[in-house]
């Protein structure tokens, strides 16, 4: 099992491949729908230097208020990475980003990006959100919460031994390529179809 | 009878552990699934983290996944007792659940694209009434997930890509497909309920209805029970795997329903369960004691 640490650098992540599994211990960003919106509108200079060789995560944490005014994260599992296909290769390009964290997997557009700028997409266990969110240390500040809610906002979270695996890596390998092929071809065989 | 409040009360509790508490012929599945898979593989480490999820859930009362989805309830109800009043008393539920944290605001209003806040919105939560003979109250509640119903799949027969007639071979390869298409989008390994016949609406919650069923729960028609069978060693055949990494363990269960239809069509509709099947059922006698069946 490999463990990464966050930021990291280019020639780190390019030598993660599909099928790897990978814990990852640091300083990570999240965001989702409005982030990845706000994101693409300008460059923002106040979240730059947390993207700058981290990763982003997709979810909507549910997210505690200490009294002391600091949070802690309750329940934090993957959202669905797909609907941020259209940003996600610009995202990564304009921010440096080394890795994307989501469910579900994302499409040829993204895959290009991982391949050109050198970052890979990570796949999460959906569903798990008690789980992921004990692996959340700390959470060091908070971007957008006015603006975009508790959910969207951009959490700049450290965590510890965050479990991963590689589905999309820089070399243009997807897992969930390979699955969705080998699963139709499989489909095709059960119920006589194809050529 | 107890009135509207005690009735929220009862639903809250209800709807607290759904969202909590997998029930265990669930939990039994996913350990099975778990020892299946090939020891270290991807999808067996995927499998504990689920397991160590739901236990960590379970043991604090917290919700199992952060989407705590969709409330759709079943009630049976005595003769004469008030639907409107029941009904009432379960939207509540759901605003005073939201309010606890048992579930995260999760309804947004279309029109105004706002999160209402509250975990309501026209059409939340969805409240089924079914008067019965019994003098208890039975209430079975699934907490439905997004991801998982945006994978969902409607068919219309004869379909000849797929090679579906209006038969029950042809209602088989859809079920199959739209696990195919799925792959592990809606949180594999998951369950599949399905309906044949009724119109595009019936069909939907007829097929809702059949997630309901306990998974070792066996199809008293023969030809049904059969397929589900089937289904199950075919979809568990194709390699998918928890969360899509691939795998042996891709479905947990098959329930499959049938309503009339009209000559004119023959729909196929499919709802895909993620594996974090929230259901809870409670049988609630005019006492106000409390049987959880689930
Ligand atoms: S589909 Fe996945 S993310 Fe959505 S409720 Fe189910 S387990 Fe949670």
């Amino acid at each position: 099992m490999a463990r990464l640490t966050l930021p990291c650098d280019e020639a780190t992540v390019r030598k993660l491949k599909v099928g790897d599994f990978v814990e990852l211990t640091g300083r990570m960003i999240t965001g989702r729908d409005a982030a990845h919106h706000w994101l693409m509108h300008g460059f923002r200079e106040e979240v730059a230097p947390y993207m700058k060789n981290s990763v982003i995560y997709h979810v909507g944490p549910v997210v505690k208020k200490h009294e002391d005014g600091t949070y802690s994260f309750v329940a934090a599992g993957p959202t669905t990475s797909a609907r941020e296909e259209p940003f996600q290769a610009d995202v990564i390009g304009r921010y440096g980003l080394r890795g994307v964290i989501g469910k579900g997997g994302m499409f040829a557009k993204t895959l290009a990006g991982l391949k050109e700028h050198g970052a890979v997409y990570l796949h999460a266990v959906g569903g798990t959100a008690q789980v992921l969110a004990a692996c959340v240390k700390k959470v060091e500040t908070v971007f957008q919460l006015k603006e975009f809610g508790v959910p969207e906002a951009l959490w700049v979270i450290d965590v510890e031994d965050f479990p991963v695996v590689v589905t999309m890596d820089s070399h243009g390998g997807s897992l969930h390529a390979e699955v969705e092929s080998a699963s139709r071809k499989k489909l095709e065989e059960l119920l006589g179809l194809g050529a | 009878m107890a009135g509207p409040e005690q009735w929220t009360e009862h639903f809250v509790n209800v709807i607290a552990r759904a969202s909590s508490q997998l029930p265990p012929d669930v939990v039994d599945a996913l350990r099975r699934g778990r020892d299946a898979e090939a020891p270290d593989s991807l999808a067996q480490k995927a499998l504990d983290s689920v397991l160590r999820n739901i236990e960590v859930a379970k043991g604090n009362w917290q919700p199992i996944c952060q989407d705590t989805g969709t409330p759709l309830v079943w009630i049976h109800h005595p003769v004469g007792m008030s639907t409107r009043m029941l009904t009432a008393a379960f939207e509540e539920a759901v605003r005073r659940a939201t309010a606890k944290q048992v579930l995260r605001p999760n309804a947004v209003d279309t029109l105004t694209d706002r999160n209402t806040g509250n975990g309501a919105a026209p059409g939340i939560p969805t409240v089924h009434c079914e008067e019965w003979d019994s003098g208890d109250v039975e209430v079975h509640l699934m907490l439905k997930g997004g991801g998982c119903e945006n994978v969902g799949a409607q068919y219309t027969l004869p379909n000849p890509k797929l090679k579906a007639d209006r038969d029950l071979e042809g209602v088989k390869r859809c079920i199959l497909d739209a696990i195919h298409q799925a792959q592990g989008k809606g949180c594999a390994p998951g369950i599949i309920g399905a309906c044949f016949g009724g119109d595009r609406g019936s069909g939907f919650l007829e097929s809702k209805r059949q997630l309901l069923r306990p998974l070792p729960d066996r199809n008293p028609v023969g030809e049904l029970d059969a397929m589900e069978q089937e289904i199950l060693e075919k979809a568990n055949q194709l390699g998918i795997g928890p969360m899509g990494f691939g795998g042996k363990t891709t479905v947990l269960g098959v329930k499959v329903g049938y309503l009339g239809r009209l000559p004119a069509s023959y729909f196929v509709s499919v709802s895909y369960m993620c594996w974090a099947n929230r259901r809870c059922t409670a049988r609630i006698q005019p006492s106000g004691e409390v049987t959880w069946l689930d």
